[in-house]
């Protein structure tokens, strides 16, 4: 292929772990598009024109190769009848959890998709970013995994008692949470969604040991990825994923978000010819970051892990935050132009 | 503040219930953690016990965190079953407990608890008392209460960014009002940006629960001293 690839094809031919005419670049802007309106993050989520409408000139005036509809994670915790409460500048977060004892999980009821206005907003604005772009700009659906959900519907303490103490209601649990995961994936996917991201924090060894990683989240992985009717990439959300590589290759993921603290090189070979990398730039420090500063991340970012395809430089949690400076977002879109052209004949080795 | 107790010596590091205890509390094994505790202790005083045995176990996982070799579960199961162990042993209200200097946690503008209940966990199976202000407590309500209650050293715990920020508002108002009152940060903000902390005016970061146990036990021997 000559001359300069679409967006959709850049990124697909970089999953096909060959290299394009530069390495992808994927801003994920949740909150930021209020900032580009002039709205405030309360009003900007009340219309899903205004999350379309910001995706599109965030897009256009930082040059990304994606879309990200997605508002915040605890839009499905809502649907589970949890509240969220809304920041001036931050996002969108979970309230109380919605259950507060175990034995609720039995009459749990699975919310449906079409009842839920707040994932019927998120449908909504799929469409409308579909209508505009068709198939050249990818569009990332998201999902919160049905083994990491629980940490917002009931506690990430009373949720680790459960994981530890009571193997039936957490597997009663996770068959409700399947259920519903699939159904408002498949959902997106049928909007407009081109691919969808599994967010799975939990399953970081950061977060629990792998042996009993792969005695639950990765079994409920497993039976949930492959029902998903579009590719996934799984995130961490900044979480390290370095040590559970090959389980999250085995359960149906494309693709993989990589922390800050994983060392991206040693994830590359680790994933090569499996699971396509996104990572890992730092965006809690990216604030403080100055233009030379942002330069040389993606700079070592892409001599890391840009050789070859199957890499996507972006952030190492699935979020640009509110703070950050649009000097440094134009300082990290100059550099992947300036250093993430293929090929890479500047790195070594 | 703990009384003074002739006390015998207990357990050291390097005693087989060190590892032992370790071993159980990552198994997530509370009956065999009780009992290693039981034997381990018979010859000392809970004080002891704590002080020798069951904190320096607890700071050795805190640890093993920060270096990636355990997870997040472990430390809190661990710190979890320590407590109800300590409980027993010294009863809350119970006078050897450590009253002083005045401790109080909260998680500002967050109902993400992990983070405290680890740290209370783990404080309170260190033998000290620690009042809970609770979650998605603001600023105004911080500051108000931690005046209102004369508090020491104060905890906050944070999971996103802008509340890491907020903290800042929180120490300096209540800087200004109690000069002397110490203020430790922590959270997943502070981890990834190491010099964040410093923007907020606090006196100190805990990395982890362990390392907030250590911080706790330097500013609580200054103060009462």
């Amino acid at each position: 292929m000559t001359g300069e690839m679409t967006p959709a094809e850049r990124t697909a031919v970089t999953m096909e772990f060959e290299e394009p005419d530069r390495v992808p670049l994927f801003l994920l802007f949740t909150i930021y598009g209020a900032k580009e309106l002039g709205l405030s993050i309360r009003d900007y989520f009340s219309r899903p024109e205004y999350v379309a409408e910001g995706q599109m000139r965030l897009q256009k005036k930082f040059g990304g190769d994606c879309l990200n509809p997605f508002c915040y994670a605890a839009v499905e915790v809502e649907a589970w009848g949890g509240e969220v409460i809304f920041a001036e500048d931050g996002p969108p977060n979970a309230g109380l959890p919605p259950i507060r004892s175990p034995e609720e999980i039995e009459s749990l009821e699975v919310p449906l998709v079409e009842e839920s206005p707040g994932l019927l907003f998120g449908l909504r604005t799929i469409e409308l970013l579909k209508k505009q772009v068709g198939d050249d700009v990818p569009i990332m659906g998201s999902v919160v995994s049905p083994f990491s959900l629980p940490v917002m519907q009931l506690g990430f303490d009373a949720y680790l008692d459960l994981l530890y103490g009571e193997p039936d209601l957490f597997w009663t649990l996770m068959k409700k949470n399947e259920e519903f995961c699939v159904e408002w994936a498949n959902a997106q996917v049928e909007a407009g969604a081109t691919a969808v991201g599994y967010a799975d924090p939990l399953a970081s060894p950061d977060m629990i040991p792998p042996d009993l990683y792969r005695r639950t989240g990765f079994v409920v992985a497993r039976r949930t990825i492959p029902r998903i009717e579009a590719g996934v990439a799984t995130s961490l959300a900044s979480a390290r994923a370095l040590p559970i590589i090959d389980d999250l290759a085995g359960t149906g993921s494309v693709g993989v978000g990589v922390s800050a603290f994983d060392d991206l090189a040693t994830v590359k070979r680790q994933c090569a010819g499996r699971l396509t990398v996104l990572g890992n730039l730092n965006a809690i420090e990216m604030r403080r970051w100055t233009p030379a500063q942002a330069e040389a991340e993606v700079k070592r970012a892409i001599a890391a892990a840009g050789p070859g395809g199957g890499f996507v430089l972006s952030d190492n949690h699935g979020e640009i935050p509110w703070q950050v400076p649009e000097s440094v977002l134009m300082a990290i879109a100059a550099a992947v132009r300036k250093w993430g052209n293929y090929p890479l004949d500047w790195v070594s080795g | 503040m703990r009384p003074e107790i002739p006390d015998h010596p207990g357990p050291d590091a390097s005693s087989p219930q060190f590892s032992d205890l370790e071993e159980a509390l990552l198994a997530v094994d509370r009956m065999r953690a009780g009992r290693i505790i039981e034997a381990a202790c018979a010859a000392s005083s809970p004080v002891s016990c704590i002080e020798t045995l069951i904190v320096p176990v607890l700071e050795e996982i805190g640890e093993m965190w920060e270096q990636g070799q355990v997870a997040l579960s472990q430390v809190y199961m661990s710190g979890r079953i320590s407590e109800e162990i300590v409980a027993t042993m010294l009863p809350p209200g119970s006078p050897e407990r450590i009253t002083q200097p005045k401790i109080a946690i909260a998680v500002l503008e967050d109902h993400h608890t992990l983070g405290k209940r680890i740290l209370l966990a783990v404080l309170r199976a260190g033998g000290y008392e620690v009042t809970d202000y609770g979650s998605g407590v603001t600023v105004d309500s911080l500051v108000e209460r931690v005046l209102q209650d004369r508090v020491e050293i104060l905890l906050i715990s944070t999971l996103m960014l802008p509340a890491a920020l907020r903290a800042k508002e929180a120490v300096t108002r209540i800087k200004e009002a109690m000069p002397e009152a110490q203020v430790i940060v922590g959270g997943a903000p502070f981890r990834f940006d190491a010099d964040l902390w410093k923007e907020t005016g606090a006196d100190a970061v805990g990395r982890s629960a362990s390392d907030t146990l250590t911080i706790v036990r330097g500013m609580a021997g200054a103060v009462v001293s």
